[in-house]
């Protein structure tokens, strides 16, 4: 599977399920923890929804800004442990 | 009488090997703490604020994360005989602009005489101090040395008087952070005596703690209370809970826990959040669990069955749910319930309680309103319910509650005006409406504006002079308030703003960057944003929006919207 394959898959999430705000265009680069976009009761949701969707577990220690703040860094690191 | 330093004395020296915390990190092993280990880290900080110039009864604010510098600098300053003050560590996502305003407004109204913080963020600290700030130190953790064999009878700390000021509390945002609760050691040790007879808590007990030590029910019930009183602790971070909830149950089940603490949000959320198999791979047991203690934001009788329902497979206990009205003017507790006897829901009818104002009990039909009872109050406390005139209104009546005990505040510190205000002839107003049924007290809502968020008080006047400053949205013409959300057991906090646009795109565009600025300087999500034509927004007499009344009108429109 390409990044390019789940950002869009992660930016629909995040839009729909997270914002709750169906319409809102969330790009690939923009930062969503350390934006705080995504508040923190929410990142459980999107740690459950990466391991349900795509069979990888992000780990809690790494939902974190260092670890990935784009759901580029995000596809990135599915995809590396994917592969 | 004690002091807090004497109840320290008195461990040591009883049980110097005995665990006092268990503090739990991820990706790490866990970091047990004895009394010895305790002793001598806050004695080491005791000497380093006494060579840094540091005299007892003044303010040390402790800028400080999870872990035992933030433990050792606490006891540290009570050895001293200073006080200390926790603030809140910045978050990943709040500007930093923000916070060292936040931290600013701290130090211009508690006037601390030093501050304990990491290397890191000294740079940060400086930058909130004015040329003539009260602060004449500030103290690096890595350069404070236990002191391997302390001796206690020479610090200040066993000096102090038990009327002197043990600590401050304080709320988050700005206006929490200019109004510290002074509490003396004779209060908090009058409600620690009489909340431990409440929860019927002995050494046998083991407290299972993942709430920030910045909040009242963090501070003294999971962390004053067990290390003073000799129940071991185990302590983890709030941001390593909220990432993994299953951590506290893996915690309940590893210490053998019995008694923990939550914000109503917190029983939906592990109920929610949690899978199965973080239970069962760590074989998760929670049938030590004897009181899970819901306490600091309204309380939903959905809450605790969804909780019941989700970890009786993992060994909780029926009756192991139980409630406790709280608040830091009190020290902590001002009610108990669900430890005698299960917690009583109280069938109301949902619709005299808001156009009567009287909670009528009805035969549990499917439309009551099941309303979970707080319990009665501690033995030291005493409660009247008051309509607006602070006349007393008979049981079921609806009003402000008002409450007397041996354990309030000494005042709000440095506030001799926000203290008066908030007594009516020696009796606390505690802003909160409720009724008291058969002895029991109900908490129904709130009178004064708080917006209260998964445990954490938020005041919107902060979080609207925040939207104030975007393009197009003028001051005075946006207001914030909590809506409950039945799924995630807490308020969402919703913000309407008035702009002279009629251009959706613009509108769109005002109601993002009142999000963005929200977040990064509050720390608060908002759920939603509604931009609204000029005009919307009912006013009170003196011009100011009226919270209450606008949070109706969006209501009344967001169900008509919804239907429609």
């Amino acid at each position: 599977m390409l990044t390019a394959d789940i950002t869009p898959t992660l930016a629909s999430y995040i839009a729909r399920t997270v914002l709750k705000q169906p319409n809102r265009v969330v790009a690939d680069t923009e930062p969503i923890i350390s934006s705080g976009l995504i508040d923190s009761f929410s990142l459980v949701d999107l740690a459950l929804f990466v391991e349900d969707k795509f069979g990888v577990r992000i780990e809690d220690s790494e939902l974190n800004a260092q670890t990935f703040d784009t759901v580029a860094q995000l596809a990135a690191l599915i995809q590396q442990r994917l592969a | 009488m004690l002091t807090a330093a004497h109840a320290l004395q008195r461990h040591y020296r009883n049980s110097p090997d005995r665990p006092a915390l268990h503090l739990q990190f991820s990706r790490q092993p866990d970091t047990t703490v004895t009394y010895a280990d305790l002793i001598r880290g806050a004695a080491g900080c005791a000497r380093a604020l006494e060579s840094a110039g540091i005299e007892p009864g003044e303010v040390v604010v402790l800028i400080l994360q999870h872990g035992e510098p933030l433990v050792f600098a606490f006891f540290g300053a009570i050895l001293r005989g200073a006080i200390p003050s926790i603030m809140p560590f910045l978050t990943e996502k709040l500007s930093p602009e923000k916070y060292r305003q936040d931290l600013a407004a701290l130090i211009a109204a508690t006037r601390p005489a030093a501050i304990i913080t990491y290397p890191e963020f000294e740079s940060e600290a400086r930058a909130a101090m004015r040329p003539d700030s009260s602060v004449r130190a500030i103290l690096l953790s890595p350069t404070i040395a236990p002191d391997p064999e302390p001796t206690l009878d020479s610090l200040p700390g066993l000096r102090r008087s038990p009327d002197d000021i043990v600590l401050l509390q304080h709320s988050s945002g700005t206006t929490g952070l200019q109004k510290g609760v002074a509490l003396s050691h004779r209060a908090v040790f009058n409600q620690l005596n009489c909340y431990a007879k409440a929860i019927r808590l002995t050494a046998d007990d083991t407290i299972v703690s993942w709430l920030p030590l910045y909040h009242d029910m963090g501070l003294i019930a999971g962390f004053i209370m067990p290390i003073l009183g000799g129940a071991p602790l185990a302590l983890m971070s709030p941001f390593d809970w909220v990432r993994a909830p299953y951590r506290l149950m893996q915690a309940v089940s590893q210490y053998k826990g019995t008694l923990s603490w939550l914000p109503n949000f917190a029983f939906n959320f592990c109920a929610q959040k949690i899978r199965d198999r973080d239970l069962r791979e760590a074989g998760v047991d929670l049938s030590s669990w004897r009181a899970v203690i819901n306490c600091s934001e309204p309380m939903h009788f959905n809450s605790h069955e969804m909780f019941r329902q989700r970890f009786a497979p993992f060994g909780l206990r029926a009756d192991a749910l139980a409630t406790c009205y709280a608040m830091a003017e009190n020290v902590f507790a001002v009610t108990q319930g669900g430890i005698e006897s299960p917690v009583t829901v109280d069938h109301v009818d949902g619709r005299s309680l808001l156009t009567e104002r009287v909670a009528r009990p009805v035969p549990g039909g499917a439309d009551s309103l099941k309303m979970l009872s707080c319990g009665r109050p501690l033995s030291n406390t005493r409660v009247r319910i008051l309509d607006d005139s602070r006349h007393d209104l008979p049981d079921r009546h609806l009003g402000e509650i008002a409450l007397q005990s041996d354990c309030m505040l000494i005042g709000y510190y440095r506030r001799d005006d926000a203290t008066a205000e908030a007594f009516h002839e020696g009796w606390y107003l505690t802003g909160d409406l409720g009724y008291v049924a058969d002895g029991e007290v109900y908490v129904t809502g709130r009178k004064k504006e708080l917006i209260i968020v998964g445990g954490k008080n938020v005041y919107p006047q902060d979080l609207e002079r925040l939207a104030e400053n975007v393009a197009g949205v003028h001051a005075g013409r946006v207001v914030a308030f909590g809506v409950f959300n039945d799924e995630t057991g807490t308020e969402d906090v919703v913000m309407v703003a008035e702009s002279d646009t009629d251009d959706e795109g613009e509108r769109e565009r005002i109601a993002e960057e009142i999000r963005q600025r929200v977040t990064r300087g509050s720390d608060v999500a908002l759920r939603r944003v509604k931009v609204v034509g000029a005009k919307w927004m009912l006013k009170t007499s003196s011009g100011k929006p009226a919270r209450l009344a606008n949070r109706e009108k969006y209501l009344a429109e967001t169900v008509t919207h919804d239907e429609g």
